[in-house]
């Protein structure tokens, strides 16, 4: 039992982060709401260089092929920066769909090849989910995976009819996707197709759980730095009682989603088909967390907090749309519900990590 | 990572689960507020340390077996899903003694240690004054130095258990010059000392679970000053620093508690029009599942040689809300009936319980620090907000 992240993962985040933080400034994401596609070529490249997505490719294909656990302190340095590209839904969704088809024989050869460019950022490969109706910069990528019932397409950009819609959040740049499905198109059908879409919406929800992590704790540090100087009657705001106990209940929510946006991810990367309750609970917990801070992160700032000029609004608006993406927290806590009320639900703190503890106990005594 | 039990692990679970089958009282103890159950209470300490199972993570010479933060969590898992009785001595055993190790003269652990262990000696508090609570500094009741004794005369108030039990450690004036937090010392004082009066405070439930403590001129010996005479602010925040954020309320109680909330839930639901009780259910068990896997994580760090930080004022708001919120929805469950007082003719079931769980809870935000001064704490010392 060891629930701490290596050296190496720590100090991976943390160069992930100093490069964000430099790179992806407030001034370098309203530069991306004036521009036509909306993306930052150069945080892009810069990305890739750092081999954000070759991590989840397998080592076959030309990639590091790391787990859920090494990647999601960085899905969460990416909520952290407000980052606006989609880095974190196609390394997590897209990349795990296709090495999911690798490891099933399906289309073996395209997808490898497909996997081996995305590695490397040559090819753009995105993932459309039935629970969200819109997909973010579907416009950018070379490629789409699509459902249609349990099949699962993956469809050339040159395929479909994207029609824009605007976001609250003006980093988002959401797509309708219009399409029609063939059989040319067609990746995989049936159960494996069904079992394909369940996996790819745990990995959505937790991926954006954990950005849901870091965009909480950037509005919590926003609002501890503004209301340290902002000073009324004589003395800064934040040393008034009614305004720490703002700050505090949104710490005390981030300090008890991150364990569990944690455990989703170890469970997703060692059990996936039983990660179902891990990653709702991390869903759920995160954009709870995240609404809230965005709420109180509004109040600490007073007028300024309700202005376009006041940058947190890159950050609430985002926590706003996230928490509803890839499942909102009724979808993720009806899941809970469904499972509490199965009559063999394993209930208690013996199962907190999932039924393996008895899968152990079993295999050793067998 | 690696969030799976090693087999030693595991071993030392069912180790614990097959001790505690077999010792654990069939018939569910009184009141430990009450002079029957605080004996049964006392009984059921003794039973413990006779298997060494007292306090699992203590040295071996003193009853414990050395157990790191993860095998205590196990063993509370366990201790909770066996419905053991609570832990009458849980002032000594999970504040004082702790501080006792790190502070105490070798003469004083062996004095102190292995009674409180062995269930002999049950421990009290006495921090809290009149107009000393949440401002712990402002103490007055005084102990004077004469010889090698100190001379105690004053009022201490809100003292857990201090009705029954033996001893009560707390803080002492001991420079009448001194303000604040300087010129305090923690000293150990037996409650059958001549000048003692205790006087018993029923608490919400109609027990008398704390009391107020007078000092007429008691005579305590020297021997019983925990650290330097001037030095007790300093050991006080020890106390309720380390053991107190981790090991004060266990995950695994609130983990049973949101388990047979679903249960009752599964019992109940297609009787309830509330339309939020879902909801509530959901989040309860959802919370109690986040206060584990937080402790889980911190004991991780701390195995590892990591430190605890300012982080862990969260929990105590975080479990006391969350206890707070699983009795409110059981019950909400209960509906008309939830007013049953327990071992009333009526309670056939555990109806009562929760009542009585319900009406504990609201000790919660505030003992051991209101949940008022816990979020100043978060505020100022993990977020780093301007104190004025």
């Amino acid at each position: 039992m060891d629930f701490t992240f290596t050296e190496d993962q720590l100090a991976f985040r943390d160069s992930i982060r100093s490069v964000l933080e430099k790179e992806v400034t407030p001034a370098s994401i309203r530069a991306r709401w004036q521009s036509d596609h909306g993306e930052d070529s150069a945080a892009l490249n810069m990305l890739n260089e750092l081999g954000v997505m070759a991590l989840l490719v397998p080592e076959a294909q030309g990639g590091l092929g790391m787990d859920w656990v090494d990647f999601i302190l960085l899905a969460e340095t990416c909520g952290y920066a407000a980052l606006p590209e989609t880095v974190v839904d196609d390394a997590m969704v897209a990349t795990g769909m296709l090495t999911d088809l690798v490891s099933l024989g399906q289309h073996v050869d395209q997808v490898s090849a497909l996997l081996a460019s995305m590695a490397t950022g040559a090819k753009r490969v995105g993932c459309a989910h039935i629970i969200n109706p819109y997909s973010n910069f579907a416009h950018r990528k070379d490629w789409m995976l699509l459902s249609n019932g349990n099949d699962v397409h993956l469809v050339p950009r040159s395929d479909l009819t994207l029609s824009a819609v605007n976001s609250v959040d003006k980093s988002r740049r959401l797509q309708k996707i219009d399409w029609t499905p063939s059989r040319r198109t067609r990746v995989a059908d049936g159960e494996i197709g069904a079992g394909l879409q369940r996996a790819a919406l745990n990995r959505g929800a937790l991926g954006t759980a954990a950005q849901l992590l870091g965009l909480a704790q950037a509005m919590i540090r926003q609002s501890v730095d503004y209301t340290s100087t902002r000073e009324q009657f004589g003395r800064a705001i934040g040393t008034n009682q009614a305004v720490k106990h703002l700050l505090a209940d949104c710490a005390v929510s981030v300090e008890f989603a991150g364990p569990a946006v944690y455990r989703a991810a170890y469970t997703v990367s060692v059990a996936p088909q039983r990660a179902d309750w891990a990653v709702s609970h991390a869903k759920a917990a995160a954009g709870a967390a995240a609404e809230l801070c965005a709420r109180n992160a509004i109040q600490s700032h007073g007028a300024m907090g309700y202005t376009w000029e006041c940058d947190l609004q890159i950050w609430a608006k985002r926590a706003w749309a996230l928490s509803k993406e890839w499942g909102d927290g009724g979808f993720h806590k009806n899941r809970i519900h469904e499972w509490l009320l199965q009559p063999n639900a394993l209930l208690g703190p013996e199962f907190t990590f999932g039924k393996r503890y008895i899968e152990i106990a079993e295999s050793a005594a067998a | 990572m690696d969030l799976l039990y090693t087999p030693s692990q595991t071993q030392f679970r069912e180790e614990v689960r097959a001790w505690l089958g077999a010792h654990v009282p069939a018939h569910k103890l009184q009141s430990f507020d009450t002079p029957e159950g605080f004996e049964q209470h006392r009984q059921w300490e003794k039973t413990l340390a006779a298997g060494n199972w007292g306090m699992v993570t203590w040295p071996k010479e003193f009853g414990g077996r050395a157990c790191d933060l993860i095998e205590w969590l196990i063993f509370e898992e366990e201790y909770y899903r066996a419905g053991a009785p609570l832990r009458v001595n849980q002032n000594g055993i999970f504040l004082l003694g702790p501080t006792l190790m790190e502070y105490g003269t070798e003469a004083q652990k062996a004095r102190f240690i292995s009674a409180m262990a062995s269930g002999e000696e049950i421990w009290a508090q006495a921090w809290s004054e009149p107009n000393a609570g949440s401002d712990m500094a402002a103490i007055r009741c005084r102990a004077d130095r004469e010889g090698n004794e100190f001379v105690i005369n004053g009022q201490k108030i809100w003292s857990t258990r201090a009705v029954y039990a033996d001893y009560a450690f707390g803080l002492f004036r001991t420079d009448p010059d001194s303000s604040r937090h300087h010129g305090l010392s923690f000293i150990l004082v037996p409650l059958d000392a001549p000048g003692v009066t205790v006087r018993p405070i029923d608490q919400l439930n109609g027990l008398p679970g704390f009391a107020e403590i007078f000092f007429d001129n008691v005579r305590v010996s020297d021997f019983n000053l925990l650290g330097g005479e001037g030095e007790g602010w300093n050991i006080a925040m020890a106390t309720a620093g380390f053991e107190r954020g981790l090991m004060l309320r266990s995950p695994a109680r609130f983990q049973q508690a949101s388990k047979r909330l679903v249960e009752l839930y599964r019992q109940r639901r297609n009787d309830i029009l509330d339309l939020s009780i879902e909801d509530s259910v959901v989040r309860c068990y959802m919370d109690a599942e986040a206060y584990a896997l937080s402790t889980y994580q911190t004991a991780s760090r701390l195995v590892a040689g990591g430190k605890i930080g300012a982080e862990s004022s969260c929990n105590k708001i975080f479990w006391s809300e969350l206890d707070i919120r699983i009795h409110e929805t059981a019950l909400s469950l209960l509906g008309a009936r939830a007013e049953v007082e327990p071992d009333g003719e009526m309670d056939t079931s555990d109806l009562g319980a929760w009542l009585d769980g319900f009406l504990f809870a609201q000790s919660g935000p505030i003992y051991a620090g209101t949940n008022e001064i816990q979020r100043n704490i978060i505020a100022e010392r993990m977020l780093g907000m301007p104190r004025k």
